[in-house]
């Protein structure tokens, strides 16, 4: 009794040491007054969900047969398909619960970030998606070693993606896990082996067709779910927003100043540099810079800009909406709460309440199996955008020297992805009891450290040499991660020390200048003849890169 | 072969001046909406009991509610701009010279 009551006071915290063992978490995440063992309407719907899936695989799978289906789906998706897809790859559980469990905590600086996540599209759009398009084969590095040396750049490229693959897949691996042991009442290791497994076989065997109709089906039922939770919601208080934002200020500890920004991003060098990290980083992640080769051409990569971004958004403005209906809806209930007052299975729970409190079990069910899903989708797109790298980068352009046959490309492919699989598995359940808030922030840092630098120039700066890039590159990648490593959430957090090195948990700002920097001295103090070469080689770049002459085209199905 | 048309498009100036339009364009936009985020986010560092202004007397909505919906749909706004000037009027230009290149 007295152990239960320590572990319920404890909360979250309780719940990621004892994770191992079912059910003394159970204790911990449902505290005394609701004991729901296993979620039975969430695990029938998300069997649906991974049925309909494992049936599109398998239609995928019969079509798969190129390197080019294999990669980008033959390269015929729509704009419009391809945008939902790019909304399905972005809008992550994290955005779903965190965001919302942000808003319901702290009220406007959830909304503030809402934004930051969502500015990057338009500059993508502006500088980069029709380049990206006319440039690109499979992957960036296609891009970035367009008319650079193919060694270097592409084992620079693929450890940026790698590095930024491995990260993501390990907080959404561990976010996996905790998630379902939540919702689905199972236990940590089996949810991390499913997903692991889920992932590897929709990528394996369905490619890109699959992982992008995974991603589209998982897309439109978050913004389903979302637009039907937050009508429900919004119905009990007449469809009034004032009516909503009075009561909410009414019942919040913060009270009226749950309207306006708070401490968190009180810091303008944080603030700007998380800004930097948001909106380059998206512009440097790998799986989303992979979706824009899947498209028939420039026209369609733009358009798929303008999807996404209008999807992205609305889906923010709704789980925004949906954390201040939480804070009145939820917040007032004493049923979410435990004896001690903690929200029931920490502060992202609380669209999951919501859902509960709107919808009933059945609905609750419906979106506990829809953040299933969404761990699913994203992570089928890091595998794919991973293995890439590995099989397309480093196997048959640096190992191979581009000899490697479209088939043995293909099967090393398919290799990685089960090797990516499992190691996401092996590491999940590694970092079960570690913090791991750091690492989507450090893969934004080392995208748009490494990654993005990287590729802007590649496309815009005549001057840019393999040797600017590669060192200049590598620079980006280690100072984003050194920095990281002393910042006060590893160095205090992690390692214990009482003070940060570094101050602030944004490298952004720092590293990204430290690596635009690097890559234009090195490539200065290169006067080689082989740069010489390069900067000829521009100008035929510029023209395709604009007008799509020589682009690679879709396949005929 | 290809390295012929890219040079036949480079040389032909109607291609310098879709270069050039494109490029303002892009670049109009750009500033527009960094200028517009970075200024909203050093309101949020340096005055945000600004944003905490009521939108109007007696109301408990602040302004900032409007200004954060009002930044997203622009963003998107934006997006929209720049596809259909794009994919249309810069499309049709490049499609002549393209065509024209490759005779």
């Amino acid at each position: 009794m007295s152990l239960n009551r320590i572990l319920t006071i404890s909360g979250l915290f309780a719940l990621m040491l004892l994770a191992g063992d079912p059910a003394w978490a159970a204790g911990a995440i449902e505290g005394e007054v609701t004991k729901q063992p296993v979620n039975l309407s969430a695990i029938s719907m998300f069997v649906i969900f991974v049925c309909i899936t494992l049936g599109i695989t398998y239609w995928a799978a019969r079509r798969t047969k190129s390197a080019k289906d294999f990669y980008t789906a033959g390269g015929g998706i729509t704009g419009f398909q391809n945008g939902l897809a790019i909304a399905g790859d972005y809008m992550s559980a994290a955005t779903l619960l965190g965001l919302s469990g942000l808003v319901f905590a702290k009220g406007y600086d959830g909304f503030v970030y809402s934004i930051g996540f969502l500015v990057g599209w338009p500059i993508i759009l502006f500088m980069m998606a029709e380049r990206l398009r006319n440039l690109g084969k499979f992957t960036f590095a296609d891009i970035c070693s367009f008319r650079l040396q193919q060694t270097p750049i592409r084992s620079l490229a693929a450890s940026g993606a790698l590095s930024v693959v491995v990260l993501y897949l390990i907080a959404q691996m561990v976010g996996a896990g905790k998630l379902i042991q939540l919702l689905f009442g199972l236990d940590y290791a089996y949810a991390v082996v499913l997903v692991g497994i889920m992932m590897m076989v929709y990528v394996t065997f369905g490619g890109m067709i699959a992982t992008t109709w995974v991603q589209i089906i998982k897309a439109c039922l978050l913004l389903f779910g979302g637009t039907f939770m937050v009508v429900m919601a919004m119905s009990q208080f007449g469809f009034n927003f004032e009516a909503l934002a009075t009561k909410a200020t009414e019942v919040h500890k913060s009270g009226i100043s749950l309207m306006a920004p708070g401490g968190l991003l009180a810091d303008p060098v944080s603030a700007i540099s998380l800004g930097l990290a948001l909106m380059f980083g998206t512009a440097g992640l790998p799986h989303i810079l992979m979706r824009f080769f899947t498209v028939t051409d420039a026209k369609e990569a733009r358009k798929s800009v303008f999807y996404a971004t209008g999807f992205i958004g609305y889906f923010f403005m709704v789980v925004c909406t949906m954390g201040l209906c939480a804070i009145v809806i939820v917040g007032t209930d004493s049923s979410f709460y435990d004896a001690a007052g903690k929200l029931l299975g920490g502060g992202n729970m609380a669209a999951m309440h919501l859902a509960q409190a709107v919808g009933g079990d059945l609905f609750f069910g419906f979106i506990s199996a829809v953040a299933f899903a969404t761990i699913l989708a994203v992570v089928s797109g890091l595998a794919l955008a991973g293995a890439s790298a590995i099989s397309h980068d480093l196997y048959a352009s640096v190992f191979k020297k581009g000899k490697a046959t479209e088939q043995q490309e293909i099967r090393v492919s398919r290799i990685a992805t089960i090797c990516l699989g499992l190691l996401a598995i092996v590491l999940g359940i590694a970092f079960e009891k570690q913090n791991i808030a750091f690492m989507v922030g450090l893969a934004f840092g080392i995208a748009g450290s490494a990654n993005f630098p990287v590729l802007i120039l590649s496309m815009y700066w005549k001057g840019l040499t393999t040797r600017g890039a590669f060192i200049g590159g590598f620079i980006g990648l280690l100072t984003a991660l050194i920095l990281v490593i002393l910042s006060p959430t590893i160095w205090v957090s992690i390692f214990g020390f009482e003070e940060a090195i570094f101050p602030y948990n944004h490298p952004a700002l720092f590293s990204m200048t430290t690596a635009f920097l690097a890559i234009y001295v090195f490539s200065k103090l290169d006067n080689s003849e082989q740069a010489r070469k390069e900067a000829d080689l521009f100008d035929s770049q510029s023209v395709r890169s604009q007008t799509g002459v020589g682009a690679e085209g879709a396949s005929a199905h | 072969m290809s390295e012929h048309i890219y040079e036949r498009i480079k040389k032909d100036p109607r291609f310098s001046d879709l270069q050039k339009r494109r490029g303002r364009f892009a670049l109009i936009l750009s500033i527009l909406v960094l200028t517009v985020y970075y200024g909203f986010i050093m309101v949020v560092a340096f005055a945000p009991e600004k944003l905490a202004t009521p939108l109007a007397e007696g109301m408990t909505t602040s302004i900032g509610i409007p200004i954060g919906a009002a930044i997203i749909i622009l963003a998107w706004l934006s997006t929209g701009i720049y596809v259909r000037r794009a994919n249309s009027e810069f499309d049709s230009l490049n499609k002549q010279i393209v065509e024209d290149a490759s005779k």
